[in-house]
């Protein structure tokens, strides 16, 4: 393998990786809030791609994905409020089929909307072609824009948790959701907002990430089970060790390529799923402790 | 077995009958294609509401099942193996001398050897048996989320190994998958005139199947696998090997799911990537959600009406969004199933209340 070569899937790595990081970071801020895997987090991806296309030639390229995450993320607070917030201690199971089921409505309309074909929105800087030198190797201006948007998104989410009192409040409800009811806390709002956030921060990742890789209606599975994947990887609940496990396995990912074929491509991240669920079910960064507390 | 499931067995040969002759009666024998896959698809559904419902364990993989017993057997019973008997393959020649090949010309005169159906779909069901074992044992020890994602991604891994590999036809799927002769004369096609016969073939299969797992739910089994469900350190703590009930139950539901698959395979004659897709298992799931988990008797009436009408195209384009907003209903508004609503116990109850009077 070429110097060349290996940055260039180095870069290809890291623009998968970091979209993964996102998705699992909207798994673990809904699972913190309300101890549900929301299976339709996926889908929130698409939706932010496929809105900000559909607006696009009616406004210019920020402004549509302006609204496009603003819709996703109404659309996040109805899915919460119509199918979650009334419910009373729902079992797993039950919480877990109903999700799939939103994922299959979200997809299914999608589906009716902007039919099967692939769209794009347009690359933000320049065209498919331009390119810019970085180490050797021709880098598209779009896997810039991906991972700086990503990184901001990374940095602000862990700013808002940590200083702004909205954030301290989404917390206090995700280690003890009765301590922080008895404290004044409106905790069933709290579980609207993580779903509000989750979706916000998928949808923007879906827009970005549009130009390169393209949107259809059912590329949200593919990415909400690469995006759990990378949330158990680096234990689940853990947002900043999802951008670390989301680097690895789009790393992972995009070296496999040089080994196996492309058509086997999911299944590689897929077993890696399989093998640290087996093995290491609290994650590559979490302990095993603290996971034996939890419900999955 | 007591005499009340009897009974409810009586009523399914009854049902399965009458079905049969009314159609006859109002000359709409087409309707038995559908009904004869609705067949194949209940035994899946039947096994797999063994795994939810009895052991409480979710299992979002089952289509992968479904497709190994049917990608197996069509895959064997259409490999041309002359040019292997040819060349002197050992295990062919051994074969073909045991009469386990069985050899006929094509449509160009081509002479044709494959695999008995017979051995092709025992070998599948073992195959099937040993991947739910050896995935089981891991699997199996996750709960809840991890659970229902390690299940969903083994059924992706299964769909797309049959998408990437040639001997599956890949996108195409597998076509022209002769007939299963069963006994001489009892042949599993697609044939109109083998189509009353072979309704009876599918739902035989069902009612055996319903048999074994009423035996079952009703055993010591059964009883272990309730409290498995219930509380399951509390079952472990009184001395039920919980790890090994789930196992059985997963890998004789697998099993279910194969042999289903396999004889579906050879009726329909072609088999495709769908049939292992996602959709698929959330399907199974929905349909045995909607049945009310541990009840074997409303999974198997909302199995078959639910795929009839879909197999029908009653829902059209919206085939999954209707199987999506099902689902979603059901677990908001009655996540016991349709058939356990505090309304139908208030009925029950009332008439109980009258008789009594």
């Amino acid at each position: 393998m070429t110097t060349e070569l290996f940055t260039q899937y180095l870069f290809a790595g890291i623009t998968y990786g970091i979209i993964y990081a996102i998705v699992a970071i909207g798994f673990n801020i809904i699972y913190n809030t309300t101890g549900i895997i929301n299976f339709a987090q996926g889908e929130f991806v698409m939706l932010g791609g496929m809105i900000s296309i559909s607006l696009n030639p009616l406004m210019p390229l920020p402004l549509a994905i302006g609204f496009a995450v603003l819709l996703t993320t109404l659309i996040g607070a109805l899915i919460e409020m119509i199918f979650i917030r009334w419910l009373v201690h729902p079992s797993v199971l039950r919480m877990i089929i109903i999700t799939i089921g939103i994922s299959i409505l979200i997809r299914e309309v999608a589906l009716h909307i902007w039919g099967e074909g692939v769209r794009s929105l347009p690359y933000f800087y320049g065209n498919e072609i331009s390119s810019i030198n970085i180490l050797g190797t021709h880098v598209s201006p779009q896997v810039l824009w991906v991972v700086g948007i990503c990184s901001v998104i990374v940095a602000l989410l862990s700013l808002f948790f940590k200083f702004t009192p909205l954030g301290q409040e989404m917390r206090a409800c995700s280690a003890n959701r009765l301590a922080a009811t008895l404290c004044g806390i409106n905790a069933k709002n709290m579980v609207t907002l993580s779903f509000m956030l989750s979706a916000g921060i998928g949808a923007l990742a879906g827009c970005v990430v549009s130009p390169i890789t393209y949107t259809q209606y059912d590329c949200g599975t593919g990415l909400a089970i690469k995006g759990f994947t990378v949330a158990v990887l680096g234990g689940l609940g853990n947002s900043m060790a999802a951008v670390a496990a989301g680097l690895l396995l789009g790393i992972l990912e995009a070296f496999s390529i040089h080994i196996v074929p492309l058509a086997f491509q999911d299944a590689i991240s897929i077993s890696i799923l399989l093998l640290i669920l087996f093995i290491r079910p609290h994650g590559l960064f979490g302990s095993s402790e603290a996971a034996g507390l939890k419900e999955f | 077995m007591a005499v009340k499931n009897y009974l409810s067995v009586l009523i399914l040969i009854a049902v399965v009958v009458f079905i049969q002759l009314a159609t006859k009666a109002t000359d709409t024998s087409y309707y038995l294609t559908q009904l004869t896959m609705t067949g194949y698809y209940s035994l899946v559904i039947i096994g797999l509401c063994l795994v939810m419902g009895y052991a409480g364990q979710i299992s979002l993989g089952h289509a992968g099942f479904f497709a190994i017993g049917g990608y197996t057997s069509g895959a064997l019973t259409t490999y041309n193996l002359t040019l292997l008997l040819e060349q002197g393959n050992g295990l062919v020649s051994f074969l073909s001398d045991k009469g386990l090949l069985i050899s006929t010309l094509d449509l160009y005169g081509e002479a044709v050897l494959y695999v008995n159906p017979w051995l092709a779909a025992i070998l599948a069901v073992i195959l099937t048996a040993c991947i739910a074992f050896f995935i089981g044992i891991p699997v199996l020890k996750l709960k809840g989320h991890y659970l229902a994602m390690a299940t969903l991604g083994f059924g992706i891994i299964i769909f797309r190994v049959v998408l990437a590999t040639e001997i599956f036809g890949e996108a195409d799927g597998i076509s022209e998958i002769p007939g299963f002769t069963l006994f001489p004369g009892v042949c599993i096609n697609g044939d109109f005139g083998n189509r009353v016969m072979n309704y009876y073939i599918a739902w035989g299969l069902v009612l055996i199947g319903v048999i074994l797992l009423l035996n079952l739910i009703h055993s010591r089994v059964g009883r272990a696998l309730r409290a498995i469900h219930g509380a399951e350190d509390a079952a472990n703590a009184m001395g039920v090997n919980t790890s090994r009930y789930k196992l059985y139950t997963f890998v004789i539901s697998a099993v279910f799911a194969a042999v289903a698959g396999i004889f579906l395979t050879h009726y329909n004659g072609g088999i495709g990537p769908s049939e292992a897709g996602i959709m698929k298992s959330v399907r199974y799931v929905a349909i045995v959600a909607i049945g009310g988990m541990a009840c074997m008797w409303g999974a198997l009436t909302m199995g078959v009406l639910l795929n009839f009408m879909s197999l029908r195209g009653m829902f059209g384009s919206y085939d999954d969004a209707v199987f999506g907003a099902i689902m979603i209903i059901i677990m908001l508004f009655a996540p016991n199933g349709l058939l356990n609503l505090p309304v139908w116990q208030k009925i029950s109850k009332s008439i109980a209340g009258k008789e009594k009077g």
